[in-house]
């Protein structure tokens, strides 16, 4: 195990007091030092939101990019150099919202990346707008008379998908955290973790208190190898929110399908001379 | 000499390959070859044409004059035997009814079905269309061979001596030199300068006209060892590509019109984040989906501008096929080295031009990454957006030096690439990535010049106007008129040396233009305050020729 204070960042922390963020950003650190990965051998990239601040406060490689399109850098980073450990962190918007076109293709992909999304039921950096997994009829501060659309169920959307590894947990629960955290993280696939993580300021229906009562967390009878069982489990929400792995299929990844990138050395240390695409003139003769 | 065939019909009667045959032996009996293709979006019916040009002589672009017409339906007939020549030929099938005594009606369609595949009706035109200008058989079956499997091989080679039979040599031409040239288009051109230039990663989503691009580089990625990715948008082509180039992988992007758009707020953050990149947009007549097969000049203005905000980018127009190789070489090199954005524009016209060219000369292709090592760690620490003179901070790659990390951004930052928002390092930041389109504008490669020394008439176009204006400008010339052009390649920054120096003598400047906005002459005015007298625009999606440019300066301008 490594010291976890090889991770501390210098910069100023810019979320509010007693969000639930506060509590994920130890695991993240806990996980990586337990998996003894270092800072060059990981990246954290993120979209835009508050969640999205995480590589700034974490000392690894970052990648802050824009608002919703964080699946694609990190895809691109794993294909170009498939030794590093890349992990994504952002907010339910960023990924369900504005990303979601990002996220159905990055599951089909199957890039090996961890994902995780610091689900607080709203946009918070916004100021408290609605956000696809806001509870229909919520009242926020866009939709004064409640959201009108469906609640997103992000996790069987995911399950649908066939994504290699799902799963949710809470922020409030640091040790359930980082063991979900270091599973993710070295699961060969894409793994969607869903990081319940109560927004003190602009969601006062899904409070910590609510997902302390509201949450169940899964035993060892459960089988997450069960796909139908699986979507059921993912669809469960207002019956009690399931904690643990939820559905896992390992299965090639997208490099493993690519057999020069998978038994060569990572895309970024080939070697190219530009002579060697000479012999593609002869296509033109 | 030059000879022009037109070979027409509707979408899916496989012209399309057989006339690519046709210029490979036309090619390979070393002539020179220039051909363009007119087509619409759809995949069975409509009009289709192919034109093809060679001679003895070299030729950069397309003319209206024919000497042959092919016409596999009766549209063709109708929409262009006004520009057939009065000793030209007509190949049609006899069941075409018709009355030009230039019409050679053969039986084709019975003769492709004795051969037992109606699919040969072309291979039988194409030994109609040798013969008549007396050309023999070599280099045919090789070029059918290279193509086909054998037992189409030997169809397709019956098919073509049955053709031959039926026709008399009608045009005594020279004979061709040896075959020293590639026959290739700016779209090849372009995925061959990248494939060459060490591309390791591309990502696109399939957009005409710049499909091709991908597909070429698709086809060659194992041979290459790089990925080629289709994704699920242009967003995600762009953002991928920008998380490879971070990751420390030479990269790149392309797309259309409609997908460039989509592309845009990632412009703005490969420019913030300072990571080289490579973007191609072959344009189409816009707006939204516009007219998708055809040719247009009209994203100009928007590329010099698109992404909110302010970036260093650098923007260059490929001229044609020989250009466009080496232009994208330096592209990318240009990208690495001042860690920004580069875009090259291509269009439709140029995208399906295939030329006859000098072979491309991979001596001359450099791989320049300017990345950093160890050396740029400053007291053991490495931050991505140190300060220095030029502006341009040392890139390293992350996760290959131990203890060091890279942080980027695209917040606005501070030298470690941390959110910031304090005034000093903001404006600290804009002139750090702003100062390197200083030294970017003293490498600037200034446009080519054909005429007169001191011209009264200055032409000026860019991109795929190169070849019409060439052509243009020597047909005016044989006529005694002062005259000269100027044509764009590197756009922006805009070389101006030559500009001056042209304009100063000239009495008139005409910009001539496939917009309809004088894009060009618009930007001209706008970084040198020289205005444009005239204008020759065109935006019906169809190229100017150099006829036309010829006719439109003498009606509407001398
Ligand atoms: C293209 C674009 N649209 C909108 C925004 C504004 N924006 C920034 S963050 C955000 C939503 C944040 O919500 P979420 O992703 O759930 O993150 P949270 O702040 O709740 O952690 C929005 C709408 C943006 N930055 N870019
Ligand atoms: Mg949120």
């Amino acid at each position: 195990m490594l010291d976890v204070k090889m991770y501390d960042s210098k910069d100023e922390i810019a979320w509010c007091p007693g969000c639930g963020n506060f509590s994920i950003l130890p695991a993240l650190k806990q996980a990586l030092a337990e998996l003894e990965l270092e800072p060059h051998e990981v990246v954290v990239a993120s979209g835009i939101g508050q969640a999205a601040k995480m590589p700034h406060y974490i000392t690894v490689n970052g990648f802050n990019g824009l608002h919703g399109r964080a699946v694609p850098p990190a895809t691109g980073i794993k294909i170009a150099n498939k030794d590093l450990n890349v992990i994504i962190h952002s907010g339910d918007g960023d990924t369900y919202g504005e990303g979601g076109n990002h996220l159905i293709h990055g599951i089909r992909r199957n890039v090996n990346i961890a994902h995780f999304v610091h689900q607080n039921q709203i946009y918070g950096l916004t100021k408290g707008q609605g956000s696809p997994t806001t509870t229909k009829g919520q009242k926020t501060t866009m939709q004064f008379d409640g959201v009108r659309m469906d609640q997103l169920r992000p996790l069987a959307l995911a399950v649908s998908l066939d994504c290699s590894f799902v799963a949710r947990s809470f922020s409030g629960d640091k040790e359930h955290l980082v063991s979900i955290m270091k599973q993710a993280i070295t699961h060969k696939g894409y793994a969607l973790v869903d990081i319940l993580q109560p927004c003190v300021i602009f969601n006062h229906v899904n409070t910590y208190k609510w997902y302390k009562e509201n949450s169940y967390y899964l035993d060892e009878s459960y089988d997450p190898t069960d796909k139908v069982a699986a979507f059921q489990k993912a669809l469960e929400w207002e019956e009690g929110v399931p904690l643990g792995v939820i559905y896992k299929n390992e299965k090639p990844t997208y490099i493993d399908g690519v057999p020069y990138l998978n038994e060569g050395p990572p895309l970024v240390d080939r070697k190219w001379d530009p002579k060697e695409a000479e012999k593609f003139m002869e296509d033109f003769r | 000499m030059k000879y022009n065939i037109l070979i027409g019909g509707s979408a899916g009667q496989g012209m399309d390959t057989w006339a690519v045959l046709l210029e490979k032996i036309i090619k390979r009996k070393g002539y020179y070859v220039f051909s363009n293709k007119d087509y619409m979006s759809r995949i069975r019916g409509g009009h289709n044409f192919i034109q093809i040009r060679f001679g003895t002589e070299p030729i950069s672009s397309h003319d209206p004059k024919l000497d042959i017409i092919v016409a596999l339906d009766k549209n063709t007939i109708d929409f262009h035997t006004e520009r057939l020549q009065e000793n030209g030929v007509i190949i049609c099938d006899q069941a075409i009814e018709i009355e030009d005594k230039r019409v050679l009606a053969l039986p084709l369609k019975e003769l492709a079905k004795e051969l037992g595949n109606p699919k040969v009706t072309g291979t039988i035109c194409m030994g109609v269309v040798l013969k008549l200008f007396g050309m023999n058989f070599d280099r045919v079956e090789e070029v059918f061979e290279e193509k086909f499997e054998k037992e189409t091989t030997e169809l397709n080679f019956k098919a073509f001596q049955e053709g031959y039979e039926y026709a008399q040599q009608q045009f005594h031409i020279e004979k061709g030199g040896e075959d020293q040239h590639i026959l290739i288009n700016s779209n090849q051109a372009i995925a061959l300068g990248a494939l060459a230039g060490g591309v390791g990663f591309f990502a696109g989503y399939p957009m005409t006209p710049f499909t091709s691009i991908m597909t070429y580089m698709s086809e060659k990625q194992e041979d290459a060892k790089m990925v080629v990715e289709q994704v699920e948008d242009e967003i995600a082509a762009i953002n991928m590509a920008i998380g490879t180039s971070y990751a420390g992988v030479r990269s790149m992007t392309g797309t259309s019109g409609g997908g460039f758009s989509l592309m845009t707020e990632a412009l703005g953050l490969a420019g913030i984040m300072e990571n080289p990149l490579v973007v191609a947009n072959i344009q189409r007549p816009g707006p939204a989906t516009g007219l998708p097969t055809r040719t247009e000049q009209s994203d100009l203005s928007f590329i010099l501008t698109a992404s909110h905000g302010e970036i260093p980018r650098m923007v260059l127009a490929v001229r044609h096929a020989e250009d466009a190789f080496y232009q994208t070489v330096r592209a990318l090199n240009l990208a690495d080295k001042y860690q920004m954005l580069v875009i090259i524009l291509g269009d439709q016209y140029l995208s399906d031009a295939t030329e006859t060219i000098k072979p491309y000369d991979f001596s001359k292709v450099t791989i320049e990454r300017h990345i950093a090592g160890k050396e740029s760690f400053k007291d053991g620490e490495y931050k991505r957006y140190q300060p220095t003179e030029d502006g341009l901070s040392p890139r390293i790659i992350p996760g290959k030096h131990r203890g060091q990390i890279v942080l980027t951004d695209s917040d606005e930052h501070n030298e470690y690439g941390h959110i910031t928002e304090s005034a000093e390092v903001r404006t600290a930041m804009m002139d750090k990535r702003m100062k390197r389109m200083d030294a970017l504008k003293e490498e600037l490669i200034e446009p080519d010049y054909f005429g007169v020394d001191h011209p009264e008439n200055l032409l000026i176009g860019w991109g795929s106007m190169y070849g019409p204006l060439k052509e243009a400008v020597a047909l005016l010339q044989e006529e005694g008129i002062s005259v000269g052009t100027l044509v764009f390649g590197d756009i922006y920054p805009l070389p101006t040396k030559l500009l001056e120096k042209y304009s100063t003598t000239a009495k008139q400047i005409l910009n001539v233009e496939q917009n309809y906005t004088g894009q060009l002459a618009k930007l001209i005015r706008q970084e040198t305050g020289i205005h444009c007298s005239k204008s020759i625009l065109k935006y019906d999606g169809r190229q100017m020729c150099s006829h036309e440019i010829y006719s439109r300066v003498k009606g509407e301008v001398l």
